[in-house]
């Protein structure tokens, strides 16, 4: 097993404002949205910065949504920020029809994502934003792992032209990935190569599966970890190359296990090669309050549970 | 454009829309008609448009060029025919409305890339928040030409509207002019029964903004009139509403002032009628 370190742990929405920072100095057309959360997005330095480039929406998701279809018009490129549940169960609509089906270059950039937020609870916790983002044809939708990852995307996608839905949010986790990364949108990465199972994990999963790996390991199981970054469009010939060699897989993510990570790629296997596929994910229901690791391990989104995950996969081969 | 002519141009796109309501049995023939004055002013009369050997050129990015949004897109007959006579697209390609295959939708859509069309709408509420977009994004690119968009009266229902409307102010968005048209009428009767707006001018003067009212939306002369009036309190950190005064289903009598002929298409006696009431101008497409 590759050895992962960290030497410091950070939010992955940090790694978001940081790349805003860098971006709001490297592209006069990158213009930052934000409906009344600024500090909970990290924004500060581009706004100050670049005072003209931010506008202050206040809480007004909907319409934020909306100017930022009509900055692109102008030949901008909008990142609108706020939180997940915001940023798209409550404004659904209004992305489907002036963002995705007008194909604007907007980037839906969203914080809090997933039961990590935390104490707030389940108004605040979404877990069906991949789902719902992923089915608008021509959205690209990314959830980084970690903080270096996430401000690497956030770079990628002022490059990128078309709608994005970046996902990030709010507990600091492990920075275990490269600083100086190239982020290149839909190609998986490979975190550690194995033979036994699969695992397929996303966002703040990618850490899990990593430890989940090394416990495998001290049982004599070798797995080979991914993180698809890009949930869409998905790296279909990483899987499909993996699972050739381990013949079973186990997808973990943050998020409802209807329609999510878990289900795409259900959908590449259903399509070119049955193997066993166990989900890690939460099962259909609300989150609560709680810490974050308190939450993790009531819905089972630990490494352990990847573990479990990987064994009951194995055993159906 | 003499007023003269705008009517010409006017009798030839209401001709446009009931005939390509009834080529489709389908479209919402009304509210276009209602909304055909303020559209052929605004194209052959007030905004500066992008041009080429007289033709307009069309880029999404619209840089240097007025701006017009649809927010109601149901009533696209409209605009797709004065489109189409300003010189977008050949008028041949009304005939195609609402069929398959076709780049006019029911609804407008920039998927098809119809010329003129910079963002879908139909599910209402969302064309003001994307103009005030369009209008920030002039002002961040140095461009002083303005943005203009045209709403629904039933539309101010929506929420969103209003959280546009607090915008505007705030930001004081000042090239843009946005028109509501007033016509009292939606799907399932008359505004005022179905949930009263009761007063939209002295709501939106309340958000801040300019508020001017024509109350001949069909007459041509006074909505040119009124769109002028607008334009010269444009540059004054707010934003600029004009209420207009429309009567649905204007130009064919049996149409008028009901919400009955909102979505519902003409039958072929029915189109004779209309017909024989409205001026063969430019010639049928």
């Amino acid at each position: 097993m590759k050895k992962y370190t960290f030497t410091e742990k950070k939010d992955t929405r940090s790694g978001f404002g940081a790349g805003m920072h860098i971006l709001g100095q490297q592209n006069p057309n990158v213009v930052a949205l934000c409906a009344d959360l600024v500090g909970s997005l990290k924004l500060e330095p581009f706004i100050k910065e670049n005072p003209e480039r931010f506008v202050q929406c206040g809480i007004s998701e909907a319409n934020m949504i909306g100017v930022s279809a009509g900055l692109t018009i102008g030949g901008k490129i909008p990142f609108a920020t706020t939180f997940a549940n915001f940023a798209t169960g409550r404004v659904y609509d209004q992305i489907r029809q002036s963002v995705a089906y007008s194909n604007k270059n907007v980037k839906i950039c969203a914080s809090h994502a997933g039961l990590t937020l935390g104490e707030d609870g389940a108004t605040h916790q979404i877990l069906e934003d991949l789902g719902m983002m992923k089915m608008l044809p021509g959205m690209t939708v990314i959830n980084p792992c970690d903080y270096n990852q996430t401000k690497a995307a956030t770079i990628a996608i002022a490059e990128h032209e078309g709608p994005v839905y970046l996902r990030f949010g709010r507990p600091v986790i492990p920075v275990f990935t490269d600083p100086d990364q190239k982020f290149e949108i839909g190609k998986a990465w490979m975190v550690n190569e194995g033979t036994d199972v699969s695992i397929i994990a996303t966002g703040h999963m990618v850490w899990e599966a990593i430890q989940a790996g090394e416990m495998l390991e001290a049982e004599g199981i070798n797995a080979e970890i991914i993180n698809i970054h890009t949930i869409k469009p998905l790296d279909e010939e990483a899987i499909l190359k993996s699972v050739e060699k381990t013949g079973c897989v186990v997808t973990a993510e943050e998020h409802n296990r209807l329609g999510g990570l878990g289900d795409s790629v259900a959908q590449v296997l259903v399509k070119n090669k049955l193997v066993p596929q166990e989900y890690v994910a939460v099962d259909d229901s609300f989150g609560e309050s709680g810490t974050p690791a308190q939450l993790m391990e009531k819905y089972g989104l630990t490494a352990k549970d990847i573990v479990a995950a990987a064994k009951r996969a194995m055993a159906r081969k | 454009m003499e007023i003269e002519k705008l009517e010409k141009v006017a009798s030839q796109v209401r001709r446009d829309i009931v005939r390509m309501v009834h080529g489709c049995q389908s479209g919402h023939p009304g509210g276009s008609l209602g909304c055909t004055e303020i559209l052929v002013a605004l194209y052959f009369e007030q905004m500066k448009l992008k041009e080429q050997n007289g033709k307009p050129v069309f880029d999404m990015d619209g840089a240097g060029e007025d701006l017009f949004f649809l927010s109601n897109g149901h009533i696209s007959p409209v605009w797709y025919s004065v489109l189409a006579h300003r010189g977008y697209f050949p008028k041949e390609e009304l005939a195609t409305f609402r069929k398959l295959n076709t780049r006019l939708q029911g609804h407008p859509t920039t998927h098809e890339h119809l010329e003129g069309i910079r963002i879908a709408s139909g599910s209402l509420g969302q064309g003001l928040s994307a103009a005030l977009g369009a209008a920030m994004a002039k002002k961040l690119n140095k461009d002083d030409r303005s943005v203009f968009v045209l709403m629904g009266d039933g539309e101010q229902q929506e929420g969103q509207v209003w959280e546009a409307a607090q915008f505007a102010a705030h930001h004081e968005v000042d090239n843009l002019i946005a028109i509501i048209d007033l016509n009292g009428q939606q799907i399932d009767g008359p505004t005022l029964k179905v949930m009263n707006n009761r007063d939209l001018g002295k709501k939106y003067e309340a958000f801040g903004w300019e508020v001017i009212s024509v109350e001949e939306g069909n007459d041509m002369a006074a909505v040119v009139k009124g769109l002028y009036e607008a334009k010269g309190r444009l540059g004054h950190a707010r934003p600029i509403m004009i209420l207009l005064h429309t009567g649905m289903g204007y130009g064919v009598d049996y149409m008028m002032g009901t919400h009955k002929w909102h979505g519902t298409a003409p039958n072929d006696e029915q189109l004779a009628v209309a017909l024989a009431q409205l001026e063969e101008t430019l010639g049928d497409y």
